[in-house]
């Protein structure tokens, strides 16, 4: 595609505009900056991979994975802010044991090499989708726990500790913040043919080729995720309590 | 010459200067709940807590097993402070019954349950209890959300008096009751208390039912405890002049009318 008819498409990002102005709905301004900034984050993206995938050494694929994790956890950690304690270190954690786990086992069994081509693009879309998980969860976590305050009281007054007290919850959040991973991945090829295996017909493959592919994304985003958010649903809940063990949500 | 008997053999709860803030509001400013409450707490006793609402008796009750923490000042529970007391330890030592009854998902059996499961123990006897809180046995198996708001507070005392507490914090737990059945849930909870010899420390805004049950009486207005006594004698003779008008009617809301 050339750059000529790549900035004709600009004329979608107007049609949302011009929709947003008629009903008032003041998006434009987000449209711009989201428009912008999606076309200089891409742009910068294609040249650091192309240059990564010239160079091709080990040390730069951990950076661009370090890099996509350290984003990902400011931006889940952002979910969690009206927490009493810290949050970003435990969603830190969650992120790495995500990608450390699901990458770690598909290059252990050798269904992907360790080349910049494979474990870059595969990597960032478990820790994109591990990120939205680990936002879910801790939005539902502080809204489950605000929604059963009293029960959570009731059970510390009984003499029980903190995670007896909050556990239901916290299984409910997990529970919550997979939904989207598990429908999308249900419903997936009769909704919508999802963008990886779209990226890859377009450049030219092989459907089927592509379709395993997108088999092989789609089981290690389910695990993934829910990894991410296993984790994190555990390691967060002692943020919600202080030490002499009071519900600390506001 | 000093008494052999140390506080702690005697004490069921000490309050020294209690203090405590909460901040409210969008202004975020503190507002103060409980100034420089003091007092003692013998064993075995019944102490009823009146006073306007607002005058900071439920918070009290928080801090005895450290749902709350007080900002200043030191509380004892049998001689040890509850800071030091292990929490879970404290919280069944000392164990609140909420002014709005609370049931968890599940059965009345598994609502009954729940307090001592939490111990990994058992309850071998739920026919008895419902008995004697005046329920039907059958409701065993029914969801505990569908009981009546009057059946839930029942159940949510039950379940706190079969874990054994050696002091009940009651924090207005009738109020949700008809006239009949607060009587017979009030009578219920005396007989336990004289079988037990346990120590209860109740909140209410019935002043009938803070004259029948208590042994003593703490008035609280605004924060501050105005006068404590043998509850007979702070009814009948009052001695502070904010107590007699308050008997009579004249205080109301959190402050001085």
């Amino acid at each position: 595609m050339s750059l000529l008819s790549l900035s004709f498409t600009l004329g979608f990002v107007l049609i949302a505009m011009v929709l947003s102005l008629w009903l008032k709905l003041g998006l434009e301004r987000d449209m711009v900056i989201a428009t912008v900034r999606s076309a200089i984050q891409l742009i910068v993206v294609g040249y650091i991979l192309k240059a990564v995938f010239t160079l091709n050494n080990p040390v730069f694929i951990v950076l661009m994975i370090v890099l996509m994790i350290g984003v990902a956890t400011q931006n889940a950690s952002k979910r969690g802010k009206s927490l009493y304690g810290v949050v970003w270190w435990r969603v830190l954690l969650a992120l790495c044991v995500s990608e450390v786990v699901t990458q770690g086992l598909l290059l252990a069994m050798g269904v992907v090499p360790f080349t910049p081509r494979y474990v870059i693009p595969i990597s960032g879309m478990i820790v994109g989708n591990s990120m939205i998980a680990s936002s879910l969860l801790l939005n539902r976590l502080q809204s489950e726990t605000a929604a059963h305050r009293a029960q959570v009281l009731a059970t510390l007054a009984l003499g029980g500790t903190p995670r007896q007290s909050i556990l239901p919850y916290v299984k409910q959040a997990i529970r919550a913040s997979l939904i989207p991973t598990i429908d999308s991945t249900k419903t997936t090829g009769l909704v919508q043919l999802p963008g990886m295996m779209t990226g890859l017909i377009i450049a030219g493959a092989n459907p089927i080729e592509a379709v395993r592919y997108q088999l092989l994304i789609l089981f290690v985003l389910m695990a993934g995720c829910a990894i991410a958010s296993i984790t994190l649903g555990f390691s967060v809940y002692p943020t919600l309590f202080n030490r002499n063990q009071q519900l600390m949500l506001q | 010459m000093e008494t052999q008997i140390s506080p702690a053999d005697t004490e069921a709860i000490r309050f020294e200067h209690v203090c405590k803030e909460f901040i409210q509001g969008s202004q975020k400013a503190p507002v103060s709940v409980l100034k420089d409450v003091s007092g003692v707490v013998q064993k075995g006793s019944v102490v009823t807590l009146v006073g306007p609402s607002g005058a900071g008796k439920s918070t009290l009750l928080s801090l005895c097993n450290l749902l709350l923490t007080p900002d200043e000042g030191r509380i004892f529970l049998a001689g040890t402070e509850v800071r030091v007391w292990p929490v879970q330890e404290l919280r069944r030592h000392a164990a609140l019954v909420f002014q709005s009854p609370v049931v968890f998902p599940g059965t009345v059996l598994e609502n009954l349950e729940f307090g001592l499961k939490l111990q990994g123990k058992r309850l071998d006897n739920p026919e008895h209890w419902l008995q004697q809180v005046g329920l039907p046995t059958d409701i065993l198996e029914q969801q505990a959300e569908d009981l009546s708001g009057g059946q839930k507070q029942r159940v949510a005392l039950v379940r706190v008096l079969v874990t054994e507490p050696r002091i009940l914090l009651l924090d207005e737990v009738t109020s949700a009751l008809d006239v009949s059945a607060a009587r017979e849930v009030e009578e219920w909870l005396l007989t336990w208390q004289r079988q037990t010899q346990n120590t209860v420390l109740w909140v209410t805004h019935h002043l009938e039912q803070a004259r029948r049950v208590g042994d003593w009486t703490w008035l609280f207005v605004a924060g501050r405890v105005v006068e404590q006594a043998p509850t007979d004698v702070l009814f009948t003779h009052p001695q502070m002049e904010l107590t007699q008008r308050f008997l009579r009617g004249e205080l109301s809301g959190g402050g001085i009318s």
